[in-house]
């Protein structure tokens, strides 16, 4: 049986749908969870996806890790589940404390809105582990605060831990290190700002999203066996 | 008693302020040639019901902390007054 991939819509998320349809391109099944809800339903992984949840108002992220739905979050994380927060999902998470760092403004204060070339650095997580250290993929980015930053001994941490699972080639945004996304220790919650799910069909113009997604739906699969 | 809160949220120093430095770019076409190193930041009010100051400075200072600076980035600066 597929795997239940959950993805949580917030007041003001707008890529739920695109993230179920690339996770079902995936193998897996996507559900809708409503964030004010406080239980996952049992879905075997849960994705944040992008767009504005709560507007957006104060700082991206900062209203939404107060959602009922973010205490089962947690606890699912810590347990082990997958989570994978795309975009503003990836906002959430750092505002949330499930990643470390920030991400603020990019560099120049410009909105970017284009494929960008990344370089999968890292395959210890479950958002990379089907993919090739090393390869590059092309990828959308559609952000304002996508600048990742975070204090020298995090990024350390972050660089000798092998937790920096993509970086960019051409840093569009200013990100330290070129980072695009990372994982915790465990390897089992990562956050980035590329979109794998606008990359996940021939028609979106790039397929290279789709390795992403299938190491998200196998992991949910080795989670849903255990 | 009731008090005024006052916080103002920054940047940490260090932290690049892509805004600042851009309404700082734009200053010399306006004529404020003496004018160098501007920070941008958030100012936010609230009231707060509390037995003392102290208490309510407890109360304001968590909300801060908590909610309306991300501590990774940016810090803030608590004014009180009675009302």
């Amino acid at each position: 049986m597929a795997p239940r991939i959950g993805v949580v819509v917030f007041p003001g998320s707008n890529c739920e749908h695109d993230v179920v349809q690339g996770v079902e391109a995936a193998g897996g099944t996507g559900v809708l969870l409503w964030h004010g809800d406080a239980q996952l339903g049992g879905v075997d992984a849960v994705v944040l996806p992008g767009g504005f949840a709560h507007g957006d108002y104060l700082r991206p992220g900062a209203l939404a890790r107060f959602s009922p739905v973010m205490e089962a979050v947690q606890d699912f994380a810590r347990a082990g589940g997958p989570v994978v927060g795309i975009c503003n999902g990836f906002q959430v998470l750092t505002e949330a404390g499930l990643l470390p760092g920030a991400l603020q403004k990019n560099g120049r204060l410009r909105f970017l809105c284009q494929p960008a070339r990344v370089v999968v650095s890292s395959t210890s997580s479950v958002l990379t582990a089907d993919a090739t250290l090393g390869e590059e993929l092309v990828i959308p980015i559609n952000h304002f605060s996508g600048n990742y930053i975070c204090d020298d001994e995090t990024l350390r941490r972050l660089q000798d831990e092998e937790r920096i699972v993509l970086r960019y080639v051409d840093n569009p945004n200013g990100s330290v290190d070129a980072i695009a996304g990372i994982a915790n220790e465990t390897g089992n919650v990562v956050g980035l700002m590329p979109h794998p799910e606008r990359a996940s069909a021939a028609l979106l113009g790039s397929t290279d999203g789709l390795v992403l997604l299938r190491s998200l739906v196998g992991a949910s699969s080795a989670r849903a066996a255990a | 008693m009731r008090f005024r809160a006052r916080v103002e949220v920054q940047l940490r120093p260090g932290i690049a302020d892509p805004e600042g430095a851009t309404i700082e770019r734009a200053l010399p076409a306006l004529g404020f040639d003496s004018v160098a190193n501007v920070r941008a930041g958030r100012s936010f009010s609230f009231e707060v019901d509390a037995a003392d100051e102290g208490a309510a400075r407890t109360t304001a200072t968590e909300l801060a902390e908590r909610l309306l600076a991300n501590p990774v980035i940016e810090q803030s600066v608590l004014e009180l007054t009675a009302i």
